[in-house]
């Protein structure tokens, strides 16, 4: 039941894109289109779900203050969490590096739908916010953490098709010169941030 | 050459500015806007942080293999975010400003601006040309966020830096304190930039 909640909550109350604004350099680049919009969206769905667990265990078992008692009583006093940053940004790159290498190696149909949108995911901000957010908030669990991921990558994925398809109709209206373009893209985001705000205080 | 340093310097500011023409670290620019004592730390943060790895990436320019460079540059990014965060959580004054940007310092790492500046830039030039390009840069990223920061503690709160602006039977507008207001205000300021300059009207 905790799970289903935190997961409705992530997806919807605490939408990434709406509530927190990450990812939004590649959620505003890369979202012309609806095809190139889902391809990025779905990569960004399962980086987050596997590099997020994975900072957990290292954050709980290596990085926490007293997280490595498990090596003997001498070792309680150590607090490692100022290496956090520079800790999870390197498994995020090398996990986006090795999952590059692995899809061009055995999908390669896969990959060059999507080749170029997997590199531009180790500098996406929902990733790193992700697994920065999990510290934040003291997940107790593997699984709670792989809930969490799961659910705030589905959002960011949801917001994304959803302001590409805004985006395709959009381009046949006659929008003011200056506003052309990302202008125009901004104030749509505030206008869907302000429809999704409607899930604010929700508690489930 | 004083010319070339010139554009080097204004241009980041004016015609190239990373919010409203690149769209470049929209995140962060948007969450720490509420207060603009908030918005003054992070843009000085960033500011700090864009020219000290465009420096450091360029000193390493001739040294780092290509097909591994994204993960070193990260590495020196990451370093001095951690070096700014520290000072920050050390200050006395600025440790309550720490907590209120919570995550957002620690996102200047993959603050798009910082990787774009070097792998543009910093690869290229020398030392004192990445550290003045990097710093430009910030400094057009600060003007943005203290912008936006401006209108919407202003408005939000009726007050600037903490102190209050507008008298007190101004009504707080509480739109304006929400994240989408942020959005918007920002599409208004590119519209107001666009119109003034034509020649960055897209078609």
């Amino acid at each position: 039941m905790e799970y289903i909640s935190l997961f409705v909550k992530s997806i919807f109350v605490d939408n990434m894109i709406f509530a927190y604004f990450l990812g939004m350099c590649s959620y505003l680049a890369v979202s012309k289109n609806v095809k190139t919009a889902n391809g990025l969206g779905l990569a960004v769905i399962f980086v987050l779900l596997c590099t997020l667990p994975l900072n957990w265990i290292i954050n709980t078992y290596v990085l926490q203050p007293g997280a490595l008692k498990w090596l003997g009583p001498q070792f309680e006093s150590v607090d490692l969490s100022f290496l956090s940053f520079i800790v999870f940004i390197a498994v995020i790159a090398a996990f986006v590096q090795l999952v590059e290498m692995i899809v061009e190696k055995f999908l390669p149909s896969l990959y060059s739908s999507l080749g170029i949108y997997l590199p531009l995911i180790a500098v996406n901000c929902a990733i790193l916010g992700g697994s920065l957010f999990m510290q934040q908030r003291d997940f107790t669990g593997l699984g709670e953490s792989a809930v969490y991921a799961l659910g705030s990558g589905i959002g960011w994925y949801l917001a994304i098709v959803a302001l590409a398809a805004i985006r395709e109709k959009m381009s046949y209206s006659n929008v003011p010169k200056p506003l052309k373009g990302i202008g125009i893209t901004f104030i749509t985001v505030g206008l869907m941030g302000m429809a999704f705000m409607i899930f604010m205080g929700i508690q489930l | 050459m004083a010319q070339k340093l010139k554009e080097t310097i204004l241009n980041p500011i004016l015609k190239g500015n990373p919010i409203t023409v690149l769209v470049l670290g929209i995140c962060s620019a948007l969450a720490v806007t509420v207060q603009l004592k908030g918005a003054l730390v992070m843009a000085l943060s960033v500011i700090v942080v864009t020219g000290l790895s465009s420096f450091v990436c360029s000193l390493l320019r001739n040294t780092i293999p290509n097909r591994v460079r994204i993960i070193v540059q990260l590495v020196v990014v990451a370093m001095m975010v951690i070096l700014v965060d520290q000072i920050l959580k050390a200050g006395e004054g600025t440790y309550a400003i720490d907590k209120q940007l919570s995550v957002y310092i620690g996102l200047i790492i993959t603050n798009c601006i910082v990787m774009g500046r070097i792998e543009a830039f910093a690869l290229g030039n020398k030392p004192i040309p990445s550290l003045l390009d990097g710093i430009a840069n910030g400094v057009g990223y600060g003007l943005i966020l203290v912008i936006v920061a401006f209108f919407r503690e202003l408005f939000g709160s009726g007050t600037l830096l903490g102190f209050q602006v507008l008298p007190a039977a101004y009504v707080p507008n509480n739109l304006v304190i929400l994240p989408p207001f942020a959005l918007i205000l920002i599409g208004c300021i590119i519209w107001v930039h666009r119109a003034i300059d034509k020649d960055l009207q897209e078609n």
